[in-house]
């Protein structure tokens, strides 16, 4: 049993010494130093941690980019090591995984038999876990809905050491609030989803440019009438008036072998943090261009590994390094398409900040609900654009933002969030109230403790 | 090339990640470990990454009064395994081991004579089938004993010498001892060590080793093989130098 009493007698398993209690969430603004951190590989490991004086987390791989996988002064529990997979029916597409587990070793698996992940997030390397309590969603929310649309059950271990199976039938309350529950409702001990039968590994994908906002709706519209599972855009934030981008729209092929792609880190590899003067309005701008007009012309179809299609940052290991020592900020909102002249207004703004980096996208949201009481995804059109940390300069764009995103009753998403206030929290997500019945009393994270605080800043 | 693998200590963090990759293979794994609820895991893990069959025995490897027993159950279980990998131990806590001789007798016993035992015992099959391998974890610590660890040094020290002896031995009928000399590993039993996020990636170990078990020809292995560079030159430190350093 692992040991949560600082300065306690040692359980059966030690505490990790020194150093590596110190964990950086994707983002990398900061350090969070823990009182220790426990690297359980089996299930026998848990038990209850109501005796523990400091609260606890479960942290995965850390793709969170603010503080919301990070526990400062508290404890995690690293649950990379519970790296198991219990049982994959390749007849039915079932499997079930210990928390550990990532989509990256899912795929690897399940994609030579026939299968892909029904949801997948911008990255392989997350934990099963980590992907249901942020209740990740992909380039086919419009078809599929969230993660948590195809968790058919999931274990959760309470601080009091009950195990709570949990289904759409079995616990469904607790089901609902672990679902893009930011790992406060339990430890979730192991995962089973339903995977989704591919005939080959290929996407077949339509690559077509858009030079507003209005001509980006449109052809989203048309791309989902004409049946695209996968729609997606990148979007340049820097091209004046109106916004340019290329447009994404993809299908599984349906001829040709399934192999599966993409061992890690084949790629170039980021050496250290780059200085911040890389990147700057100039450079970033200059590389908007170039790639816009690479990418610019007719309107092209072409079959393209499934890897670089969901993956294309996968390649490059440690690519937040770019954003130099002080790590970046995602913005990630929502907003309601209604509201599409918002949306306008905060592309509008970060232009005129000179922020902004060459990884904006956007995407429209279908109206699929998660069973998640705290999934982000809702119908309307999310941005999401990586910043380089420029401190308050950053700081006071953000806040910015979020008053228009709250004006049209918009959301921000946690996952992504090292900054958001109390009240826009409150705003982003509707049923927080009756989340916060679930919470366990020994499990927090820095953005739990920073969303519940009186005062910002 | 293996097809049959008896995996000793299968639920060590290097046996999981070398039988993952020959679960790819499509290969038959026999588990032995000591947990049963833990083998099962391991277990179900190897099944589902493709093994062609996976069982399992629970005992404790370090009772060397039941290895006789353990023996005949696995040559009941799999009678015609080509391939024996061992990879259990212990890291042992060198302190405790000054202090009591019982405890560093008994940590002898898990890294070492248990070893002699069971590969004493399983390898007059493998003789008798005049084919197969027989693959040994041992530690850069055993070639030269340091102040911090020279019991566990001591230990794998001796197991990589009887590795050689039996290597010699089982030449003539065609059975290959595999010699295989680990270095700092990020594994549950290193995770302790000061340092240890910067030691070699489990993952990227066992591909080394399970690449060498199914192609190679070696017979000692240093893995990651910048060892081998390394080792050589403590090696070759003189001892009235050697015996003053404190790590």
């Amino acid at each position: 049993m692992l040991n949560f009493k600082s300065g306690g007698a040692p359980g059966a398993q030690r505490p990790l010494q020194q150093p590596i209690t110190s964990y950086r969430s994707w983002g990398r603004q900061s350090l969070a130093a823990h009182r220790n951190v426990y690297k359980p590989s089996w299930a026998d490991e848990l038990g209850r941690f109501d005796d523990a004086d400091a609260p606890v987390l479960a942290f995965g791989l850390g793709r969170s980019y603010g503080d919301s996988c990070l526990n400062d002064g508290g404890y995690l529990i690293d649950i990379t090591a519970m790296d198991h997979v219990m049982s994959f029916d390749a007849g039915s597409g079932r499997i079930r995984c210990a928390a550990g587990v990532s989509l990256a070793t899912i795929l690897q698996l399940v994609v030579p038999r026939g299968w892909f992940l029904p949801v997948t997030p911008g990255t392989k390397f997350v934990t099963i876990a980590g992907a249901i309590a942020n209740d990740v969603h992909g380039k086919n929310h419009h078809c599929e809905g969230t993660i948590g649309c195809h968790v058919t059950q999931f274990e959760l271990l309470r601080s009091n050491g009950t195990r709570l199976v949990c289904s759409p039938e079995q616990n469904p309350e607790w089901y609902a609030a672990t679902i893009g529950g930011l790992g406060l409702t339990g430890i979730i001990v192991w995962v089973e989803i339903q995977l989704k039968k591919i005939l080959s590994s290929k996407i077949a994908v339509d690559t077509i440019t858009f030079r507003s906002l209005n001509e980006f709706l449109d052809i989203t519209k048309e791309s989902e009438q004409a049946g695209f599972d996968y729609t997606v855009a990148w979007i340049d934030c820097f091209s004046g008036r109106d916004a340019r981008g290329i447009f994404y729209c993809g299908n599984h092929a349906d001829t040709g072998e399934v192999v599966a792609k993409g061992a890690a880190g084949r790629g170039f590899k980021v050496p250290f943090a780059f200085p911040e003067f890389v990147l700057n309005r100039v450079t970033v701008k200059a590389f908007n261009t170039l790639y816009y007009t690479l990418k610019a012309g007719k309107r092209r179809t072409r079959n393209v590994d499934y890897d670089p299609f969901f993956y294309p940052l996968d390649t490059v290991p440690e690519w937040n390094l770019i954003y130099g020592r002080r790590g970046l900020m995602q913005y990630q909102c929502l907003v309601p398409e209604a509201a599409s002249e918002a949306f306008q207004e905060i592309l509008r703004k970060i232009s005129d900040s000179g922020e902004g980096s060459f990884l904006g996208v956007i995407k429209k949201f279908g109206n699929i609900r998660s069973p998640g009481m705290m999934s982000f995804p809702r119908p309307g059109l999310t941005l999401a654009l990586d910043f380089p940390f420029r401190g308050d300069h950053t700081l006071r764009l953000f806040d910015h933002l979020d008053h228009i995103v709250m004006n049209v009753h918009g959301a921000l998403y946690a996952a992504k969030d090292a900054r958001m206030s109390r009240s826009m929290f409150e705003a982003s997500y509707p049923n927080l109230e009756r989340f916060r019945a679930f919470v366990d009393p020994h499990l927090s994270s820095g953005f739990w403790r920073r969303v519940q605080a009186e005062v910002r800043r | 090339m293996s097809q049959r693998i008896v995996v000793l200590g299968a639920t060590s963090k290097i046996a999981q990640e070398i039988a993952r990759l020959a679960a790819a293979d499509r290969k038959e794994l026999l588990l032995v470990g000591r947990r049963p609820e833990r083998l099962a895991a391991v277990a179900g893990d190897l099944a589902a990454r493709g093994a062609a069959t996976v069982d399992c025995v629970s005992t404790d490897l370090a009772d060397i009064a039941s290895h006789p027993a353990l023996v005949d159950e696995i040559l009941a279980k799999m009678p015609n395994f080509d391939t024996v990998l061992l990879a259990y131990g212990t890291l042992g806590e060198q302190a405790r081991a000054e202090d009591s001789a019982e405890y560093a007798l008994s940590e002898l016993t898990t890294n070492f004579t248990s070893a002699v035992s069971l590969l004493t015992r399983l390898s007059p099959a493998l003789m008798h089938r005049r084919t197969g391998c027989i693959a040994v974890i041992t530690s850069v610590a055993g070639d030269r004993a340091r102040r911090s660890n020279y019991i566990y040094g001591t230990a794998k020290g001796a197991l990589a010498l009887f590795t050689q002896g039996l290597r010699a031995k089982l030449l003539s009928a065609g059975v290959r001892v595999l010699t295989i000399k680990l270095g700092p590993v990020a594994t549950p039993m290193t995770a302790n060590l000061p340092g240890s996020r910067k030691f070699a990636n489990p993952e990227a170990v066992a591909r080394t080793i399970y690449r060498e078990i199914e192609h190679g020809a070696s017979d000692i292995l240093y893995a990651p093989r910048y060892w081998r560079w390394v080792m050589m030159a403590i090696r070759h430190i003189p001892e009235r130098i050697g015996k003053k350093l404190k790590f």
